[in-house]
């Protein structure tokens, strides 16, 4: 099989390709076609004709064009490169190189679909209830009868994506729905989900000149931050910290996502075990909505201890196994790098690690390795490990005193706070560390689709600003 | 994950026996009469005349041919660091006007080279490779990247100059680049490369006759790009010939440069660095997959791929192995340095019937370590 790179509608076949191999046998899975950074820079000078195509099509159109993607996308059989994939093959591809457990493979695609399926609900959402038609004008009435005006700021958003988490593409779905078309770099070892996107967005109809999938080394990335008006990266706390500030960049890196106890309910702990578990190791453990910390002032040591009878036995299964909860470290050496570093972590004076009684956690395979869910305790939120996130289950409860948790947190992507205290539940909703605030046993994990992650998408794609006309002039 | 280049099929005209034997031959000469002036006191350098005192055999008597040379300690760059650089300088040239090149120098104190005349003759005898068509004698050269403490400024000057031209030139400063990178500072690098860009541009659009170029990948993409957004393209500006080096070369960059960004302009790669001198590539074509071949400028410089744990041992035509170098001027002895590329082996091309090297890349070993392809 072979994914070409895909310049707005046209396939194109590079002399260089990367081969994808299964990460437990080696076998080869596909070829990539790789292009450089220069192809996309000089692509881009054509962009604006992804936007005029879509803008040929009623908004309404595309929404259901999109929901069919939807239904083809998790349903269909698409040509993707140059091969018929049905959906089982998508899901054995995907597992086979990103190694994730193919149930979690099942579960990304669903995401997805419910989130093309109900793209007119998300766009409401969205959108606060605009006429969609204002995006394809630039301007309009919206329903208090008032003349609102939104500019694109970009024919098209460009994508830098990841490798580690399939659940992440439900940010940027909606974007077509938007009038704007997509720039792609997919992740090295998960093609799979833009590729069958863009088939099953062009089986449904979406005109292929919207599309770019530009698979490449870094330079591609550095050229699509470079030449797109907006973008969207994926990537480290690094990554995160570069592009800090850049109003062009949208960038996605840990999410050091949390749960907080309040002390009025933390005598009740037990009762939220399970919400914590789902937190902890759902997915993997891989997305940055997986919790990473625990805090609470007291019972500390008994809650990491009843989490590490729950999460310590998991065990590696093979991935087409349907109980397989742990995806792989397919990069030779990760697995045993970063048990390195937790390991390092766990010696630190106030650390202590209960996980460690349910065997040891490095699984070391030929080709890849794989790391069992770990829970940590800190007495305090000194330790450097008390504010750490890996790509696995892995949590550490923290020690801390209510009166200082929000001090100390750091930025925390989705916090889940369980308390009925006013004082503090007015604390938490002040707290800008937090991003998205789950007030109740809400589990980290859990997306109210119709609420933004992370920032509107829309707020980002365009510019709301005034505009004015001379009275009596038509308004559509 | 690896990375697969099309296959490649000898389309080219592979040397015949006999004047590989004679090339083979010349050099073995070479070689001996490097050794009688590099060892001789009256002209040999400081370095090599105290190193051999060092050494268990006489380089003067007991080198009969280019292979004896691995009779020599293996070549440590270290040594090409720090001062005092006349310690190079061959007492046969003694007093003669020198320049001092450096390479790398980032961070640290960079290696360095003494030349007196070598870059001149490297390129003189690599002007002779170049195409009339595409290169015409008299017409005026722009030189766009690295010049500073490199050779690169001078030497392409020097070549316009030999050809009966002038060279414009724009500087870029390598040093700040790779700095740039590993700041994460990506808006200054994409302003300074700009900033080479509009010079450039200003220069191409202002009625010099500029017909030919040297620049590097990086630059020639961004050039392009800037002249097709001003609706006209490198040919257009009056570029006939550009000659371009570095390990970026890929065939799959090399095929978007012929089909989408020199619009007929003709381009030459070369595989050069300051120790070597600059090794011509024979015609790259899409008939040959677009592999880019290089051929050392033999008897001077001599390149050979060699198994990576047996370095004195050269791997079979078309196998995969490290670079490595022999300098062998009056100016600058170098046996058998290892450079941080590799490659494979290519058999001889009749017009440089000695062995070539395709698919050069940096080291595995260094790759992590290197920052390559950023200007």
């Amino acid at each position: 099989m072979h994914l070409p790179a895909f310049r707005f509608g046209k396939p194109y076949e590079s002399i260089e390709r990367t081969k994808l191999v299964h990460f437990l046998t080696g076998e080869p899975v596909a070829e990539v076609s790789q292009v450089g950074g220069a192809l996309v820079s000089r692509d881009m000078q054509k962009a604006a004709k992804a936007r005029e195509a879509l803008l040929t099509l009623d908004p309404e159109d595309v929404v259901e064009r999109l929901q069919t993607a939807g239904n083809l996308y998790a349903h269909g059989t698409l040509t993707v490169g140059d091969t018929k994939q049905s959906p089982d093959d998508f899901v054995k591809q995907q597992s086979a190189t990103t190694g994730l457990p193919e149930t979690l493979c099942r579960a990304n695609m669903q995401k997805n679909m419910f989130v093309l399926a109900n793209m007119d609900r998300m766009l409401d959402a969205l959108s606060r209830g605009l006429p969609p038609e204002i995006f394809w004008k630039g301007y309009g009435r919206e329903q208090r009868d008032v003349v609102v005006s939104y500019q694109a700021q970009s024919p098209v958003l460009g994508l830098v994506l990841p490798s580690n988490s399939p659940g992440v593409h439900t940010l940027w779905l909606p974007v077509i729905a938007l009038g704007v078309g997509l720039v792609m770099k997919p992740g090295g070892q998960e093609p799979w989900t833009p590729y069958r996107m863009a088939a099953a967005m062009i089986e449904a109809g979406i005109p292929s000149e919207a599309i770019g999938l530009y698979p490449g080394a870094t330079d591609v990335g550095a050229s699509i931050l470079a030449v797109c008006k907006r973008s969207m990266i994926f990537g480290s706390a690094k990554t995160v910290e570069q592009y800090r500030g850049n109003p062009g960049v949208q960038v996605h890196g840990p999410g050091f996502s949390k749960i907080l106890i309040g002390d009025d309910v933390v005598d009740r702990w037990e009762d939220y075990i399970d919400m914590m578990v789902e937190s902890v190791a759902v997915n993997g453990g891989r997305g940055c909505i997986n919790c990473s910390a625990i805090w609470a002032s007291r019972h500390t040591e008994e809650i990491a201890a009843a989490l590490a009878e729950r999460l310590g036995p998991v065990d590696v299964l093979p991935p087409d196994d349907p109980n397989a909860k742990l995806a792989a470290f397919t990069i030779p050496g990760a697995a045993k790098a970063t048990w390195g570093q937790i390991e390092g972590g766990l010696a630190a004076p106030g650390v202590s690690h209960p996980t460690e009684k349910y065997g040891p956690r490095l699984v070391e395979g030929e080709r890849c390795g794989w790391l069992r869910p770990v829970v940590a305790h800190c007495s305090s939120p000194d330790p450097v490990i008390a504010k750490a996130e890996y790509m696995f289950p892995f949590v550490v409860v923290v020690k801390c005193p209510q009166g200082q948790m929000l001090e100390k947190i750091g930025p925390t992507l989705v916090g889940t706070a369980l308390t009925d205290d006013p004082a503090f539940q007015h604390a938490l909703i002040d707290c800008t560390e937090i991003d998205r605030l789950n007030l109740g046993p809400v589990p980290t994990t859990k997306l109210d689709w119709l609420q933004p992650h992370e920032g509107n998408i829309i707020d980002f794609l365009y510019r709301s600003r005034a505009l004015q006309m001379p009275a009596g002039a038509g308004v559509a | 994950m690896s990375t697969d280049v099309s296959s490649k099929n000898p389309v080219f005209q592979v040397a015949d026996e006999a004047a590989v034997k004679q090339a083979r031959a010349t050099l073995d000469a070479h070689a001996v009469e490097m050794m009688a002036w590099h060892f001789h006191p009256s002209t040999g350098c400081p370095f090599w005349l105290e190193y051999a005192k060092t050494l268990k055999f006489n380089p003067i008597t007991e080198v009969k041919n280019y292979d004896d040379l691995k009779k020599f300690p293996p070549f440590e760059d270290e040594w090409l660091r720090g001062g005092p650089v006349t310690r190079w300088i061959p007492q046969g040239f003694a007093g003669q006007p020198a320049y001092v090149f450096e390479t790398g120098g980032t961070t640290g104190v960079p290696k360095s080279r003494v030349n007196m005349r070598d870059f001149r003759t490297d390129y003189e005898q690599f002007s002779d490779t170049l195409p009339e068509e595409y290169f015409p004698r008299g017409a005026n050269w722009l030189m766009l990247g690295p010049s500073g403490p490199r050779r690169l400024r001078l030497s392409i000057e020097h070549l316009a100059q030999h050809r009966g031209g002038i060279c414009f030139c724009v500087d870029l400063d390598p040093r700040w680049v790779v700095k740039l990178i590993q700041k994460g500072w990506m808006e200054h690098l994409e302003a300074y490369k700009q900033h080479c860009i509009d010079q450039a541009i200003t220069i191409l659009e202002a009625g010099h006759d500029v017909k030919c170029m040297f620049t590097t990948p990086k630059l020639l993409e961004s050039l392009a790009i800037g002249l097709e957004k001003r609706g006209t393209t490198i040919r257009k500006a009056g570029i006939t010939g550009i000659f371009s080096g570095g390990t970026e070369f890929t065939p799959q960059w090399t095929r978007f440069a012929v089909e989408e960004l020199l619009d007929g302009a003709f381009m030459t790669p070369t595989y050069g660095n300051t120790l070597m001198g600059l090794a011509a590539s024979r015609p790259v074509v899409a008939a040959d997959g677009y592999t880019i071949a290089y051929y050392a400028p033999q008897p001077r410089a001599v390149i050979e791929v060699v198994d990576f744990d047996d370095t004195n041992t050269v791997v079979p035509y078309g196998g995969t192995g490290r670079v490595k170098l022999t300098t062998l001027t009056k100016e600058t002895f170098v046996p058998g340095f290892l450079e941080r590329d590799e490659g494979e082996r290519e058999l001889p091309y009749a017009k440089y019937p000695w062995d070539g090297i395709s698919g050069v890349r940096p080291f595995r070993e260094l790759a992590s370590s290197t920052t390559v392809g950023v200007y």
